[in-house]
């Protein structure tokens, strides 16, 4: 009964974390996966995320068993 | 229906050996090409600094199934859009030398004004939808990860691109 959560590039070496695993019954939102995972730091200004590797909001909700993505802007190509 | 191919290369990747082969499966059909390929520069680390620390390598990351998930929704949006003979996307992951290839984005349609613009789709939304990151590695033995991609509209050409930044809804 949980959410995982993965974290890439800067973010990735800022939060000096790659996984992480959070309970299902303590997040709603995309929002919430961000607070339980790494606590009350504010997200940075311009943070991308996707629920179960498609793009997603802030706002939007998170199931049992997703996995969650939070990723700096892209620089591919 | 067109072939919409994609694949990501942990190793250097010969472009011009690949469009060889698309070429040759789809003529006669095909009567029109466009490609996009970049390359790695090396760069100085500091454009004030043209004889200061250069760019050894670029290290790609990537977020392995979405990545592939992005490209395969853009070649085939693409492929679909401008009734394309085929998409292809090769994109590198992992360590690359200057002079190596990044990406090759390809179009194969039965006209010009077909491959050319869904050509341009293809490395557009690449460029601002595809989780790939580079992080820069200079003759000094520093790095640093690359900040956010130029518009397209820098280098000279009006593009509309579509930005994920801009519908994520971050608080405040």
């Amino acid at each position: 009964m949980s959410v995982q959560v993965r974290f890439f590039a800067s973010l990735r070496e800022l939060l000096q974390c790659t996984d992480a695993e959070v309970p299902a019954a303590a997040v709603r939102t995309v929002g919430d996966v961000w607070h339980q995972a790494v606590g009350e730091r504010a997200p940075p200004g311009k943070l991308l995320m996707a629920v179960n590797q498609q793009y997603a909001g802030w706002d939007d909700p998170v199931a049992d068993g997703d996995e969650v993505g939070f990723f700096p802007p892209v620089t591919g190509g | 229906m067109a072939e919409a191919g994609i694949r990501l290369a942990p190793v250097p990747f010969d472009p011009w050996a690949e469009l060889a082969a698309l070429q040759s499966a789809l003529a006669p059909a095909v009567g029109a090409s466009a490609i996009f390929l970049g390359t790695a520069r090396a760069d100085a680390a500091d454009p004030a600094e043209p004889d200061g620390p250069r760019l050894t390598a670029l290290e790609l990351e990537h977020y392995p199934g979405m990545t592939e998930r992005e490209l395969q929704r853009i070649a085939t949006m693409a492929a679909a859009a401008h009734d394309l003979l085929a998409a292809r996307i090769v994109h590198r992951v992992g360590r690359v030398a200057p002079g190596e290839p990044i990406v090759l984005v390809a179009a194969l349609a039965t006209r010009r004004a077909a491959a050319f613009s869904a050509c341009r789709q293809m490395i557009e939304a690449l460029k601002y939808e595809a989780p790939f990151w580079k992080r820069e590695c200079f003759s000094d033995g520093s790095a640093r990860w690359v900040e956010a991609n130029t518009p397209a509209a820098a280098d000279g050409a009006a593009i509309p691109g579509a930005d994920p930044a801009a519908s994520t809804g971050l608080p405040g």
